[in-house]
């Protein structure tokens, strides 16, 4: 029974150069088309994964924010009749700050948005043109200001530890970041990911990524200024005054249940990890001839599928309740995370067990894919 | 049978690449013993690795029937023998059951010092020996400094030597008639018992084990119980033959013969080089002079890269000893390796072919420990031992003396290099016992510690010679040395599998140079690692790896969680290929690369 859904708009206005997404560019989109298109595919998530309540909804891309409203409204409405609403339901859409887009804040929230997640990457214009957006530091000012007139909950994010930022330099900007009083913030370090523009960048030398050990440093100092804010880090990149944590985003973290709709969209519904075709078109077709637009849909063994909830689970700072994995798996405590791994790292202060759950530390956050190779068994990822 | 004035054994002898292989190929075609099309390059080497590195690793032999200028129809029996020292002993058997050999000379090298050792082993078993010299072709060749060179370094008539051109075919027929005309018949009484020297046996899938024999008296015919002098088995002949190269059955082998018999042998241990093949009843009672035990003088242990191959490279091993008896094998447990097998060698060369061959034709990934020779211990109660493996080390004090074995090392090379080259000798306590030159090349002879060879010290030479200075040796047995246990830790850890021994002026310089390697080969982890070289308690040299700070992916929501899983999946398996020490994994490339210490 899934409680949360995603539902993925493909589209943007350009694409980013460090971008790896699930995002296009296309010169028209044919709205009425795409409209019984996601209501399709949302009706076929409702019959499989319906029955409870929903507690968050999240619309991501691509850009959310160009889409019209009134299909924001009426896919609300749909999931509204399918689902029903949990009293408190959190929705969000993610949001590039054009002035363009900002003009469309007002009917958004109408159509039942209640929280923003803005694309705002940077204060500085300079760096803003390296990052290859199409706003300056003024105009995401302007429409983070108007977010935050219209919704009750705003959160946006920044891109740093990006070749050549000094301790200084991110200093400053993080706490002008930390001055606007948004109760979330989403703190990400650059990575040049395969396939896209920036990797090509990088393998002709155009630019040098930072090199580890300053981004580490700017990981912790990260974390020390935001906690001092009152913002502390509840996720590795996302900070958030406590209760305002995105709730959606902690179903996954939690390694529960969600619906995954639209193109690229993923889902977990019981054993099942599913999948949407990535190729708007693509998509679209198999939504035409289906009535939904499964790519593949495959089930996930028991050892499978606590790796998952491990690796998901271990990037909160609330750690993971390894008794109730255990139970919730059938796996023995011992399979899940090899002892004597959880000792060592216990001692060298990278990992510590609070009751039942087993938290990474500060120490351990800014090495936690290595640490994760060291405590999970081999039994549990490797078929 | 032929008669035996009208037979011509010969093996031709060379220096690496001096052209052996592609002269023996024109023999044979110009011969006719194969067609155009049948002749590949380098007919006579079989195996893959032969072709691709493009060296003899197994003596091989070929009848050829040519018709000379005297209107005589000759049958002419060649040896290709390998070029290297690690397989001398099957080289001095080829050799024995031959009476004369090409002395084979690149017009543009020269003389080098394998040319030298094969030849003089050529005249000790007094051999007609013709010199050719080969590549004529070549811009560079100097026929007539090669000749003087001949003259002057081997103290050979090489007035009347053949010019030739293996790879365009000039001067075939002007061998071949040399062959005929200067190279003496065999000799060999048919009456007498059966003796026959078993040159070489090697495993073929269709026919079992093959053996090559020289008839010496007697004869060879299918049906025969035959008896193994030195290995004590009787066998049934059943079938005889020759290589033409390919195999042709014969009636019988007469005296002065060579040719190969299959007598349902299932294991090439059986039939030892050098052996003398007589008949089970009735048979000679005195055996062929030169039988030697082949001995492993290079150790060193293999283990699966994946502990869950260890089944699979014990069947590979035992497959692979069919058809090499020559290395040695047997099952060693290592702390950290797992299991594995303690294997011994000719040399360094016999060491890396086994190692590239269980690699390539039974597709295993494989950890090579440090090579290591053999050394006696006279323990303080008296009692000796040797020791194969540094791991079994015993207990320092309970070791009176430690002895190592020594070579005598002859190199050749353009005088420009002598002296980086004396340098390295020096560096490997090598102490010299000659030095000669001739025209603008030196001759060095220096005693060596063995296990200072071991490592890298053919490699160092090529790479400062620029591949030019040329190195042969032999055992001249054990001596005394005062020998240390190098253990290197990691994390406080000893790594079994880096250990050696070493003399203890060459353990700084070694354990700093290991240290170093290592802390380039091994990742960063979590925690910083310390390298240590110690010998006992005392530590002699030091690294550290610094921590790694950063490994996080930094974004990570519901689309990425079969992203994440694939790369811990992908991480995981990596460890697989990696070996634990003091929580340190430590990758296999590591082992192998931090022992070839070539740039220390
Ligand atoms: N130019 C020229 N090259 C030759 C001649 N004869 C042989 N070669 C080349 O020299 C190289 C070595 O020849 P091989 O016949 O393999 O030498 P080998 O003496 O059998 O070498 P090992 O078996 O390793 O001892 C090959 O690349 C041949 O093509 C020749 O007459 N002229
Ligand atoms: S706007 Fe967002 S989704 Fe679109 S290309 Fe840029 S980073 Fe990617
Ligand atoms: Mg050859």
């Amino acid at each position: 029974m899934a409680r949360a859904i995603y539902i993925h708009w493909p589209f943007c206005l350009a694409k980013c150069p460090y971008c790896d997404f699930n995002s296009h560019v296309r010169e028209s989109v044919d709205i009425g088309l795409w409209e019984r298109s996601l209501l399709a595919d949302m009706r076929y998530e409702a019959e499989l994964a319906g029955g409870e309540k929903l507690h968050s909804i999240f619309f991501g891309g691509g850009t959310p924010s160009l889409m019209p409203p009134a299909l924001v409204a009426r896919l609300l409405e749909e999931a509204e009749q399918l689902w029903g609403f949990a009293p408190g339901l959190e929705i969000t859409l993610e949001a590039n700050p054009s002035s363009v887009e900002a003009a469309n804040f007002t009917s958004l929230a109408n159509a039942g948005i209640n929280r923003l997640s803005l694309g705002i990457q940077s204060l500085d214009d300079q760096v803003l043109r390296f990052l290859g957006r199409l706003h300056d530091a003024r105009e995401g000012l302007a429409a983070l200001d108007i977010a935050q007139k219209q919704f009750r909950r705003v959160s946006f994010d920044l891109i740093y530890a990006r070749p050549g930022q000094t301790a200084d330099i991110w200093e400053k900007e993080l706490a002008q970041a930390l001055s606007f009083g948004t109760e979330h913030l989403s703190l990400y370090q650059l990575t040049i990911e395969p396939g896209t523009r920036f990797a090509t960048d990088v393998r002709q030398s155009k630019f040098t990524p930072l090199d580890d050990d300053p981004a580490a440093d700017l990981f912790t100092l990260t974390r020390e200024m935001t906690a001092a804010a009152g913002l502390p880090a509840y996720e590795i990149s996302n900070h958030a005054k406590p209760g305002e944590e995105s709730r959606h985003n902690l179903t996954y973290w939690r390694y529960q249940d969600y619906c995954g709709i639209g193109p690229g969209a993923h889902g977990r519904r019981g054993n099942k990890a599913t999948q949407r075709h990535r190729k708007p078109e693509n998509w679209l077709s198999a939504v035409e001839r289906n009535s939904h637009g499964t790519q593949t849909e495959s089930d996930l063994t028991a050892p499978e599928q606590a790796s998952e909830a491990l690796l998901m689970g271990l990037r909160l700072a609330e750690g993971v309740d390894l008794k109730a994995l255990s139970k919730r798996f059938g796996i023995a405590q011992e399979n899940l995370i090899i002892a004597s791994r959880k000792i060592l790292y216990s001692e060298l202060g990278f990992v510590r067990m609070e009751g039942e759950r087993l938290i990474v530390t500060d120490k351990g956050m800014p090495v936690l894919d290595a640490l994760l190779g060291e405590l999970v068994p081999a039994e549990l990822v490797v078929s | 049978m032929t008669e035996l004035s009208l037979i011509r054994n010969f093996s031709i002898i060379a220096h690496i690449d001096h052209g052996k292989s592609t002269l023996a190929d024109r023999l044979i075609q110009v011969t006719g013993g194969m067609t155009e099309r049948e002749l590949k390059e380098q007919v006579l080497d079989n195996m893959d690795i032969e072709r691709e590195r493009g060296i003899t690793i197994k003596a091989q032999t070929v009848r050829l029937d040519y018709t000379a200028s005297d209107g005589k129809t000759y049958e002419l029996n060649l040896m290709d023998t390998p070029g290297h020292v690690d397989f001398a002993y099957e080289v001095s058997r080829s050799l024995a059951a031959c009476e004369g050999a090409l002395l084979v000379v690149d017009a543009a090298q020269g003389v080098e010092a394998q040319t030298l050792a094969n030849v003089y082993q050529s005249i000790e078993h007094d051999h007609e020996i013709v010199p050719v010299i080969n590549k004529i072709d070549l811009p560079a060749a100097e026929p007539e400094k090669v000749k003087a060179e001949i003259e002057e370094v081997i103290g050979l008539d090489a007035s009347d030597a053949v010019m030739t051109s293996a790879k365009s075919g000039i001067g075939i027929e002007e061998v071949l008639e040399a062959i005929v005309q200067r190279i003496p018949p065999p000799q060999g009484d048919r009456d007498k018992p059966l003796k026959a020297m078993l040159v070489d046996s090697w495993y073929d899938p269709y026919l079992g084990v093959v053996i090559l024999v020289r008839v010496m008296d007697g004869v060879m015919k299918k049906g025969q119980q035959i008896k193994f002098m030195q290995g004590g088995t009787v066998h049934l002949v059943d079938r005889v033959g020759c290589m033409r190269p390919k195999i042709e059955q014969l009636p019988e082998l007469g005296p002065g013969e060579i040719g190969f018999i299959t007598a349902q042998i299932k294991e090439v241990e059986q039939a030892k080089v050098g052996d003398t093949i007589t008949l089970a009843k009735g048979g000679a009672t005195e055996a062929l002079p030169g039988y030697k035990e082949v001995q492993s003088v290079v150790f060193c242990g293999l283990f699966p890269v994946d502990a869950a191959d260890f089944e699979k490279l014990r069947e590979s091993i035992g497959k692979l000893r069919l058809n090499d008896a020559s290395f040695t094998f047997e099952m060693e447990n290592s702390a950290a390796l797992g299991f594995g097998f303690r294997c011994g060698f000719l040399g360094l060369l016999h060491l890396e072919i086994i190692q590239e061959r269980l690699t390539r034709e039974y597709d295993l990934d494989l950890i090579t420990t440090a090579p290591s020779v053999v050394y006696r211990l006279t323990m303080t109660d008296g009692s000796t031992q040797e020791l194969h493996n540094p791991a079994d080390m015993p207990d320092p004090v309970k070791i009176d003396t430690m002895e190592e074995p020594w070579i005598k090392a002859t190199i050749y090379t353009p005088d420009e290099h002598l002296g980086s080259i004396l340098k390295l000798c020096q560096d490997r306590r090598g102490i010299q016992l000659d030095l000669t030159y001739v025209g603008g090349r030196a001759q060095v002879v220096y005693e060596l510690p063995l296990n200072e060879v071991v490592f890298d010290f053919y490699d160092r030479l090529k790479s400062i010679s620029r591949g030019y200075a040329s190195f042969d040796y032999e055992q001249i047995g054990l001596r005394e040395g005062d020998l240390v246990m190098m253990n290197i830790l990691v994390n406080n850890e000893p790594v079994d599998a880096l250990s050696m021994v070493v003399h203890r002026s060459q353990a700084d310089p070694r354990g700093r140079a290991l240290c170093e390697r290592l802390k380039d080969l091994i990742p960063r982890h979590m925690f910083k690692i310390p390298i240590q070289a110690a010998i006992g308690a005392k530590v002699i040299a030091r690294e550290t790896i610094s921590a790694m700070r950063k490994d996080v992916t930094a974004k990570c929501y519901g689309g990425d969680i079969s992203r994440k899983k694939k790369l811990l999946e992908k991480q995981k398996e990596g460890k697989k290929r990696m070996r634990e020490y003091g929580n340190v994994s430590i990758p296999q490339e590591a082992f192998i690369a931090a022992l070839r210490m070539g740039d220390e």
